[in-house]
């Protein structure tokens, strides 16, 4: 018999805390996964954030910082400068990332530092008990907005990639959700596809991937799903944002190029 | 390379360099952004990587990451900026990693001004951060000393694996004076790091982590601080006692950095006018505070003057070395205001007679 | 014949690989693990077809499939 589908070794054996349905356990696998195939174990580094993956130095197996709430990318252009030989990629939640720490991730995209960042955007605090996001559905009900998100009062959801999108630095920027099978498969070749790219020093690489928090969502595993599919999919569209190469030759501004910066 | 002229700023930046330091991480701010300036010059042509970061909250993290990685790193900011940094610098001490920060002090509260000051001293020295934990502070009062400390610095963080500060108020990095630098340190000879960030290759993988939900593991991780702690207390304390020899003092100064300097011109003249004998107690390691050779100093003393540029901060580790034994006057001017030498000779008249 | 194995202990009994099953080989157990979660079962093994989907939409990778040498290999996750 052939093993086809094994534990990955960029994984420690440490069963995790998660949620029982919670997709961060997917994504984990996928990052591992990555590693593995494209032979990175070793020289990898993982930056932890503050929220439901902070004890993420726990599970993956390659070196590992925690960093203080929101300044993973900041940590990670620290280690990537001092160490430009290291893989180094952050493991991020949307309050981590697109809350306390936008500053941090719009100017390391800008600087173009050659890390990898993994954006885990479930539309609420977890590891606090449900607060509301910046990404945070309209209408969503959460601990601090427990009326539902009104955007006339606490503005839409922030949609992180296409923010960065703007950027002129080249990078490489998707979002794929882990709610199904056919998804998670897609978002095993979006995120192989950054750490290959950082592995041959070619740019930034994100990767938004839109997961479910069955707890603080009130559902179950497989509710959240569909409240995923039919709520954040529409709203968080899916697909690659931006390859390096695409700005290649970029079209000037006012030059009859129509599409503007 | 012999003597050279050097503003205070740039000469941080050399001295750097000389003690193996190649990463840098900072953000502007008056009136230290000539560390930046003179490292995003230099360090090209010595192989080191300068990044300006978006904010001095971006800096610190970065500072976290770069010691993370074995490499000796360094940040320079002032006041405003230094208290940004407040829990990065936590976050480093609780992580035990070795981090060389620099803060060129300018006047405070809030924006405050961007003269000379001395009014981040208990910032340093008694908390800056949350939690159980100190950051080494080292004060030069000259341009040569402030190289010197810069140098050891580094050999001190990297030997207790703790963050060390030297703050100098805004006339260190401001001022031109002549430098001697000292040797280069060869990088390959810069102290080893099991520990550090380098990729888990024929070894466990390392952790660089300040949580500890367990609270017997919080607990332990501060012992171990501690541990450490008591030994810098034991082992780092600095001072310079000026014109103290002898039993008897009719007065004994106290001040730190320039306002020492221009204590000693104060304290030559009475003795020269009033025939009086005037010592100057210089603690040039803030924390570790020298209480114990200031009580020696300080008994030999009628009365004490401690001088700062600030509203009185380190007048109360004075006060716990004198243990109230001795009369402690004061006499502080902040906001960029700098006590002339004749403002404390008067000061010293006025407390003699 | 392929078959897939379960990690019982670390199963959480989220019940995704069943969902992702299509074919219905996986069922819950009427017995606790020892952190007190049904775990999955694979209760139809030889309905098995090695396509990995149930491994594929597992969070906390436990579980493992296993397929003849010569089956030809459909599905590449």
């Amino acid at each position: 018999m052939k093993k086809v589908f094994g534990y990955p070794e960029s994984l420690t054996p440490s069963p995790t805390h998660y949620c029982p349905g919670c997709t961060h356990g997917i994504i984990h696998r996928m990052v591992a996964r990555a590693l593995d195939e494209l032979g990175l174990r070793e020289r990898a580094v993982g930056i932890a954030p503050v929220g439901c993956s902070v004890l993420a130095y726990n599970y993956f197996n390659c070196d590992m910082y925690e960093a203080a709430h929101g300044r993973a990318p900041a940590v990670a252009t620290g280690a990537k400068r001092c160490r430009p030989e290291l893989i180094v990629f952050t493991y991020q939640g949307d309050g981590d990332l697109a809350s306390i720490g936008t500053a941090e991730i719009i100017h390391a995209a800008n600087r173009g530092e050659k890390f990898t960042t993994i954006f885990v955007n479930n539309a609420i605090y977890g590891m606090t008990g449900g607060q509301m996001a910046p990404t945070t559905m309209p209408g969503q009900i959460t601990t601090t907005c427990p009326f539902g998100r009104d955007p006339g009062h606490e503005g839409y959801p922030i949609r992180v990639v296409e923010l960065l999108r703007t950027l002129r630095t080249p990078a490489y920027l998707a979002r794929v959700a882990v709610h199904e099978p056919l998804y998670v498969i897609q978002a095993q070749d979006a995120i192989r596809e950054a750490f290959r790219l950082q592995a041959e020093g070619v740019c930034f690489s994100l990767i938004e991937v839109l997961s479910i928090c069955p707890t603080n969502w009130g559902l179950t595993a497989k509710e959240a799903n569909k409240w995923l599919a039919e709520n954040m999919i529409p709203y968080y569209e899916l697909g690659v944002f931006k390859r390096p190469e695409a700005e290649a030759a970029p079209a000037l501004v006012g030059a009859g190029s129509g599409e503007g910066a | 390379m012999g003597k050279v002229l050097m503003k205070g700023c740039e000469a941080i930046g050399e001295a750097a360099i000389r003690a193996g330091c190649r990463n840098f991480f900072g953000y502007p701010i008056t009136p230290q952004t000539e560390v930046p300036e003179y490292l995003a010059k230099r360090f090209p042509e010595v192989g080191g990587e300068f990044v300006q970061a978006e904010s001095e909250v971006a800096a610190i993290n970065m500072l976290y990451g770069g010691a993370g990685t074995g490499k000796r790193v360094l940040t320079t900011s002032s006041s405003p900026g230094i208290s940004l940094m407040a829990e990065g610098v936590s976050y480093i001490a609780a992580c035990h990693l070795p981090v060389v920060m620099v803060n060129i002090v300018r006047a405070g509260p809030g924006l405050g001004g961007i003269l000379p000051a001395q009014s981040d001293y208990l910032q340093a020295t008694k908390g800056h951060g949350h939690g159980d934990y100190k950051l080494v502070v080292l004060a030069p009062s000259s341009v040569q000393e402030a190289v010197e400390l810069i140098y050891e610095a580094f050999e001190l963080a990297d030997h207790y694996r703790t963050p060390v500060m030297v703050m100098g108020d805004g006339m260190i990095g401001q001022m031109m004076e002549p430098v001697d630098f000292p040797p280069q340190r060869e990088l390959d000879e810069l102290p080893a790091k099991p520990w550090a960030i380098t990729g888990a290759k024929g070894r466990a993988p390392n952790i660089i982590n300040s949580l500890y939900l367990k609270e017997d593991a919080c607990h332990a991780n501060n012992v171990a601080l501690k541990k450490k702690y008591d030994e810098i207390v034991k082992k780092e304390k600095r001072w310079e006692a000026y014109a103290c020899r002898g039993e008897k003092l009719d007065a004994l100064v106290v001040a730190y950095g320039t306002m020492a300097r221009i204590c000693k011109t104060a304290a030559d003249e009475l003795k020269s006018e009033d025939k009086k004998k005037i010592g100057v107690f210089r603690p040039i390691s803030l924390w570790p505070f020298p209480y114990e050779a200031l009580a020696k100093e300080a008994m030999k003393a009628k009365r004490i003057l401690v001088v700062e540029m600030s509203m009185g901060q380190m007048l109360e580790d004075v006060k716990l070395a004198v243990l109230g034994k001795r009369p402690i006057d004061f006499y502080g001017l902040t906001g960029g205001l700098v006590p002339s030498p004749d403002d404390v000779t008067r000061e010293l008249r006025k407390i003699l007679d | 014949m392929p078959k897939i194995v379960v990690d019982r202990q670390r199963c959480k009994g989220c019940e995704r690989c069943l969902e992702a099953c299509p074919q219905g080989v996986i069922s819950m157990s009427d017995t606790l693990n020892e952190k007190g979660y049904f775990f999955a079962v694979p209760s139809q093994q030889p309905r098995c077809l090695g396509c990995q989907l149930c491994a594929i939409n597992c969070p906390d990778v436990a579980i493992e499939v296993f397929v003849h040498g010569t089956q030809f290999q459909f599905f590449h996750a």
